[in-house]
């Protein structure tokens, strides 16, 4: 009876592992799974600063119209940057175009990331005034999930992909937030666009720093068939802050 | 007990220890990712920083370090005895080139020993040894490369570097001492390669210099030439080594002028890295002119204008 038990221990182990569907796991695909803040693998929550130390003349002052060294972009931009007018952007309330999800995480400035409910992710981040929410699908939820009018930030969907291959516990891994839905706006201040059919990709990692604290890296991927040849890849990081007291809100501008 | 129940116990034991080798393995291999290959250079983002003179953006720099660069004559390189001394460890993420990754293996173990990114013609390759041994003395040998030891954590590839030789972390001539570290993170995402760099020197940095630098994995091996063959170019062998007196640099105000850019941001000063000194220069910045020429260029050309 003992021998007749373990073989099916180990049977009901092999299963598990090969993935086959048991009652426990048909249950957490359903939606009983824990929840992602539950099984978050690594903490993103905190205040955060942006340490820029490179593309630093691209993103501390406004550069050269015209000029978009680095970036892929097509022909089809080239007369929207040539044509850039900062004050038609802001005549025409869109002093926000260099601060959507195609740029905002370079932009200079500080972030606060919290839990807005315990599978919504909350970024703001001070310059612009701005505030992305990564939703992670869980059960049905995803196939709920419409897309509304189009917005800076658009709509971002958000995954955990854990080092270990498991759902969580603090063993490492990766956050991975595509965002479509965008509002045309810029990759930097002086003019050069992407366009509403874009998508950006982004990979949050966290590494630890020589003096005991911690580094945010957003890997960020924008793919636009529109204004971009290939992909715009760039990789800012952050610097974690102890606390809030130097979150400093300033409204969007279209030349600074 | 029978035969056939000891049969069973005997197979139901063996296909435990397989089970649990299996999951052991498996857990493993997913914590790590494939680093072996060639990883092409993206472009852009700009992390050189080398196509003027004095360029010491987004660095903290300390007196020392600024005053150090700025004594810095690029035609030193010129000279015979040092054309083909390389960049250091640092160059790996700070030069133009993609990677290509090796990966040695113990052949009774088949466990990765080490790994090698290859070198290029003016930098001299890494080795990041994977077995755990041990770093050699302080006194040992320091080297253009270093000794860099890895392990994987978090899903990345995490090394130091130290035992670096006295030298330079940019090519317009900011040093490094050799009792600077590097420390290093390999991020893999699908096809692209992150290295975060980040390197303290307690003697030039005032701050860690970080710098974050994507790659994309390429479907054909990078070929890049690896020798270095010192050739004339005016200098002669033992002549005096060219410099400047760190104040009377003729090229510390290239920079500035050429994008209207804040002297202290050019010269390397800590609270240029900081959201706090944007706000402080908006109201003196002035935009340089409309770009006109060069304006879009992939490399790392320096703005013409009319």
């Amino acid at each position: 009876m003992r021998t007749w038990s373990a073989a099916l221990t180990v049977l009901l182990c092999i299963l598990w592992a090969l993935g086959v569907p048991t009652p426990m796991r048909a249950q957490q695909q359903a939606g009983g799974a824990r929840s992602a803040r539950d099984a978050a693998p690594i903490d993103l929550t905190g205040y955060w600063v942006s340490y820029v130390t490179e593309n630093w003349r691209y993103r501390m002052v406004t550069p050269a119209k015209g000029e978009y060294r680095r970036i892929p972009a097509s022909p089809a931009a080239l007369p929207i940057i040539n044509s850039w007018d900062p004050a038609a952007d802001e005549r025409a309330g869109n002093q926000c175009k260099s601060y959507g999800a195609g740029g905002i995480m370079s932009v200079p400035g500080r972030l606060h990331i919290t839990w807005q409910d315990a599978d919504t992710l909350r970024i703001e981040t001070d310059a612009g005034t701005q505030t992305r929410l990564f939703h992670f699908p869980r059960g049905d939820s995803a196939a709920a999930t419409s897309a509304g009018p189009r917005s800076w930030q658009g709509e971002s969907t958000a995954t955990w992909e854990p080092a270990t291959g498991g759902d969580g516990g603090g063993g490492g891994g990766s956050l991975r937030v595509v965002t479509t839905n965008l509002r045309a706006g810029y990759l930097r201040k002086n003019g050069v666009p992407y366009s509403e059919r874009a998508t950006v990709t982004e990979h949050f990692d966290v590494a630890p720093l020589p003096d005991g604290g911690k580094l945010l890296l957003v890997t960020t991927t924008v793919e636009d068939p529109m204004y971009l040849t290939g992909p715009y890849i760039v990789s800012p990081h952050f610097k974690q802050e102890p606390d809030g007291s130097k979150w400093d809100p300033t409204p969007c501008s279209s030349t600074w | 007990m029978g035969s056939n129940a000891m049969l069973i116990h005997l197979v139901a034991r063996r296909a435990a220890v397989a089970f649990l080798l299996a999951v052991l393995a498996a857990g493993k291999a997913s914590a790590q990712f494939e680093f072996v290959g060639s990883w092409a250079p993206l472009g852009t983002e700009d992390v050189q920083n080398d196509s003027v003179p004095v360029d010491y953006l987004g660095l903290a720099l300390t007196e020392e370090g600024r005053t150090r660069a700025l004594s810095y004559d690029e035609s030193q390189k010129s000279m015979i005895e040092r054309q083909c001394f390389g960049w250091g460890a640092a160059y790996m993420v700070l030069g133009p080139f993609g990677l290509r990754v090796t990966s040695q293996t113990d052949p009774v173990t088949n466990r990765v020993v080490s790994f090698t990114i290859g070198a290029w013609e003016d930098w001299n390759g890494m080795i990041i040894w994977m077995d755990g041994r041990p770093r050699p003395s302080e006194h040992a040998l320091h080297t253009q490369a270093g000794f860099t030891v890895g392990r994987w954590e978090g899903g990345a590839l995490a090394a130091r570097t130290t035992h670096v030789k006295a030298g330079f972390i940019r090519k317009t001539g900011v040093p490094l001492t050799d009792q600077a570290i590097i420390d290093w993170r390999f991020f893999r995402h699908g096809d692209i390669l992150t290295v975060l760099m980040v390197v303290t020197d307690p003697v030039y940095l005032a701050e860690p210099e970080i710098v974050s630098k994507s790659f994309r994995l390429s479907r054909t091996p990078l070929d890049y030439r690896t020798e270095c063959v010192p050739t004339y170019e005016g200098r002669e062998p033992g002549s005096s080594v060219p410099h400047y007196a760190p104040d009377q640099n003729p090229f510390a105000e290239e920079f500035v002028n050429l994008y209207h850019l804040p002297r202290e941001a050019v010269l390397g000063y800590r609270e240029t890295l900081y959201p706090e000194y944007r706000k402080k220069i908006r109201d003196t910045y002035v935009p340089p002119p409309p770009c006109t020429e060069s304006c879009g260029a992939a490399g790392n050309f320096v703005l013409r204008r009319q």
